[in-house]
């Protein structure tokens, strides 16, 4: 797609807004428990509304999900996405505040290190396949100079997937693939991909819907994998792309070698295209959530600790070694027959090689506990010190 | 939901005219203009934003006669009011694909229509792509047809009228909104009979909605705009006195024991979860500014910043269908008298008379309904037929989409814009009488007749 213009339009239905005061415009959010609900105050919401990024994007934009879902007693939701790469910037003091809360305290003059050398990984290949039944590693890419799915016309997603398209295709090897977008489907493709597990479907959860992702469905999304099945790119879903590795067993530096070794090499064909990724040293990979910021990285297994799941320390000892569990189904769901998606509970701060290799020595100390616990012997010795 | 079915639409008072102007040469765009002029007047600080926005127009009312004309006459010059929407790529790259749809909107859209009106907006900021989202996001069945767009705010039917008037067309069977008035009229007076058997018709009902001049609606309001629709109207509805003395419920703060209440008499409305309206962005800051307000009686009940800012509805058991009409007109006439007191009036005009967020509920917005059992005529075949030519349509008493139970019907009229109110009830109870002549005959074993069908625009 070529850029007709770039002509920056002023927000007209903001400036509409601006003539309505402060107190008639903030959100009633007494009911709210999301990290925007928390941060945001009169104060900051006054500074904000007659702000907005260069492609239009404005404060209510961003807060809408967050306003619309106000959350859950246990779980804390973000409650904001990012319209664009600048609404970091522009709305800083929205943003910022909530990346502290989420990120463990990550402040706004500190730095990410990005780090995809899968080389600095140490093992990652011992871990016993009688315990680990499965091994991924996703995250999200976001393109430059292209505005992000809570926000994008069709015209620009259309344009990621044909620039995805075009990069999908030029790999081979191992990362020789195919392409199938959502809209031309055939039923015997659908039943494949379901079967699977690659298939994503149309966003049911409010907390995306209210931000807009769902918009034009299914136009400009679609999935690509490998012929070897090792290797996903979701297009357009919740990020630009969702780029996932994976494969049977515990062999996590195989896994992650084929997540950085595929990574770079779609990067290379976007940037000839000056089209690369959005990046800074500040926040890392931008992507809609700001909870994905730094890596978006979950390196993670599907392994089997019925013993050790049930033992009174399992909560501490998954903190202390920054790891986080769910159910086999992913995020809110349980645990089926003791078998457990174990992975990094960071994503900014720290680098891609660096959380992979948390989860790779994690899992392997668990494993060991395990085995002791099975042979009824006490893992006291075994808990780690916080990492 | 079935509340969201059994209530929907209202109607409102026939009498109020431009009071400033019947000019015939003035377009739509000088009755509004003479309105903010009308606003400019009043006291509080919401007439002061809203005036000090409209002074162009103000301003060239007040100038030279031929040049005022001249102004208003150019309705180029109001398509463009609004700024330019931001456009990186042609419009061809940003045409949806509508080739699995079937609404109103994708059976009418072309790259031309889209091309023409996809980088202007509404004085608001109100732009193409948001009034078709819906229509895109749903493609529709394949045994329904749904309309597939919404109006942001009033200017809406004007700036994007080149897809809006098509499908207007094809919704309102065949009323063309360029050439064509809509009547208004609630003078109950006129009505003749209605009033049936309890036997047959176990309840009756008129709905309808109305939108408050110079705020957008559901679709694209602010948070402090619908916040001000819910406090003009809930205003209003505190001066209604006699048998419409009554009392508001906000959403947001009901008692359980209030909700409970408001569930047992089928008034209570939820979050929408259709993603017709979801997708138009109607459900947006859940549950700020909306709220239920009915009399003491619970006959006549208001709905208020839900699919579009009120719904307004009259029922009771039985079939005192004209009882229903007469307090459905005295109640939206009272209304808007007491609007209008604090200088507010209904979206209303002689194209499309009122206006709503759907272009299916223009003119009247009016649903008149019985729930009527009928189950010897139900069963023959010709009862499909005879009510096509009565100009009525039926749904299970659940409303729209639900199946009749035990031989029970909604019947209601087909029709929304191009007759009047009163014409409107007028052929529900001509035509329920009818029916229930029917079914009296069958039950004496006569026959029955297919009635000559009746003319749509009178």
């Amino acid at each position: 797609m070529e850029l007709i213009s770039a002509t920056m339009t002023k927000n007209c239905n903001n400036d509409y807004k601006m003539k309505f005061s402060l107190e008639d415009e903030f959100p009633d959010l007494s009911l709210h428990n999301n990290h925007m609900a928390k941060v945001l105050s009169k104060d900051i919401y006054n500074k904000l509304r007659a702000k907005s990024t260069p492609s239009g994007f404005t404060l209510d934009d961003c807060i809408q999900t967050g306003v619309d879902n106000p959350g859950h007693p246990f779980i804390m939701t973000v409650g904001c996405v990012a319209g664009d790469e600048e609404s970091y910037e522009v709305f800083k003091e929205l943003f910022d505040p909530i990346i502290s809360d989420r990120h463990g305290g990550y402040k706004p003059t500190d730095k990410h290190v990005t780090d995809l050398n899968w080389e600095n990984l140490k093992g990652g290949d011992d871990i016993d396949p009688n315990y680990v039944l499965s091994s991924r590693v996703r995250t999200g890419r976001s393109i430059k100079g292209i505005t992000l799915p809570p926000h994008n016309s069709r015209g620009e997603r259309r344009a990621v997937e044909k620039l995805s398209i075009e990069a999908l295709n030029s790999l081979d090897g191992e990362f020789k693939g195919k392409y199938y977008p959502l809209k031309d489907m055939t039923d015997k493709e659908q039943e494949q991909l379901i079967a699977d597990h690659f298939l994503f479907d149309k966003p049911v959860s409010p907390l995306l819907l209210a931000a807009g992702m769902a918009r034009d469905w299914p136009d400009g999304r679609g999935i690509w994998h490998n012929d070897n099945k090792t290797f996903l790119v979701w297009v357009n879903e919740e990020d630009h792309l969702r780029v996932i590795s994976m494969q049977q067993g515990g062999n996590m530096k195989e896994v992650f070698k084929r997540f950085c070794t595929g990574l770079q090499k779609i990067e290379d064909v976007f940037k000839k295209h000056n089209h690369g990724f959005m990046w800074n040293e500040h926040i890392g990979f931008v992507l809609t959530c700001p909870s994905n910021l730094g890596t978006g990285l979950r390196g993670g297994v599907h392994v089997k600790l019925p013993k050790l799941s049930t033992h009174a320390k399992f909560e501490e000892i998954l903190t202390r070694l920054r790891l986080q569990k769910r159910g086999t189904g992913g995020v809110d769901t349980a645990s089926v027959g003791g078998v457990f998606d174990i992975s990094n509970a960071d994503r900014l701060g720290s680098s891609e090689v660096a959380q992979v290799q948390l989860v790779v020595d994690g899992v392997k100390l668990m494993v060991e506990m395990e085995k002791k616990l099975e042979k009824g012997e006490s893992i006291d010795g075994m808990i780690p010190a916080q990492k | 939901m079935c509340n969201l079915h059994l209530n929907k639409g209202i109607h409102t008072s026939a009498a109020f005219r431009c009071i400033l102007t019947n000019s015939t040469i003035c377009p739509f765009f000088t009755w509004r203009v003479l309105f903010w002029f009308c606003r400019i007047t009043m006291a509080g600080s919401f007439a002061r934003i809203l005036s000090s926005k409209r002074k162009v127009g103000i301003l060239s009312l007040v100038g030279a006669g031929s040049l005022t004309v001249g102004f208003f006459m150019n309705r180029e010059q109001h398509v463009s009011a609004g700024a330019h929407v931001r456009r990186i790529y042609p419009p061809s790259a940003e045409y949806p694909d509508l080739r699995k749809h079937n609404n109103c909107m994708a059976s009418h859209m072309t790259p031309a229509i889209y091309a023409k009106l996809c980088d202007k907006s509404t004085p608001n900021g109100y732009t193409l792509d948001e009034a078709i989202q819906t229509g895109v996001d749903n493609p529709g069945h394949p045994f329904i047809k749904t309309v597939g767009m919404v109006a942001g705010d009033e200017e809406s039917y004007e700036v994007f009228a080149d897809i809006f008037n098509p499908v207007i067309k094809e919704r309102h069977n065949g009323y063309h909104p360029c050439t064509m008035k809509h009547p208004t009229d609630l003078d109950s007076s006129k009505i003749r009979g209605g009033q049936f058997d309890d036997k047959y018709v176990l309840s009756s009902r008129v709905r309808t909605g109305r939108s408050i001049r110079g705020l957008s609606l559901p679709p694209a309001c602010t948070r402090a705009e619908r916040r001000e629709v819910e406090r003009v109207v809930v205003d209003a509805l505190g001066g209604l006195r006699g048998d419409l003395t009554g009392k508001y419920f906000s959403l947001t703060q009901l008692t359980d024991q209030e909700q409970q209440q408001l569930i047992d008499d089928h008034f209570l409305f939820d979050k929408p979860v259709s993603p017709l309206l979801t997708c138009a962005g109607m459900a947006r800051d859940w549950p700020d500014a909306r709220g239920i307000w009915h009399n003491n009686e619970k006959t006549f009940l208001v709905w208020i910043n839900e699919e579009d800012h009120t719904r307004v509805i009259s029922m009771e058991k039985g079939g005192n269908m004209k009882r229903v009409f007469e307090r459905f007109c005295r109640g939206l006439q009272e209304v808007e008298r007491l609007i209008q007191e604090k200088g507010w009036e209904f979206m209303w005009n002689e194209r499309l008379g009122y206006i709503l967020t759907c272009p299916s509920n223009l003119g009247t917005g009016l649903r008149a309904g019985v729930h009527v059992t009928l189950p010897r005529l139900s069963k023959d075949p010709r009862f499909s037929k005879i009510l096509d030519n009565l100009r009525l349509q039926k749904r299970g008493t659940g409303g729209v989409d639900t199946a009749a139970v035990g031989n029970t019907f909604d019947i209601s009229n087909l029709d929304r814009l191009g007759q009047s109110e009163v014409q409107l009830v007028q052929t529900v109870i001509d035509g329920v009488a009818y029916l229930i002549e029917c079914e009296k005959r069958l039950e004496k074993g006569q026959d029955i007749k297919i009635p000559a069908p009746i003319s749509q625009f009178k």
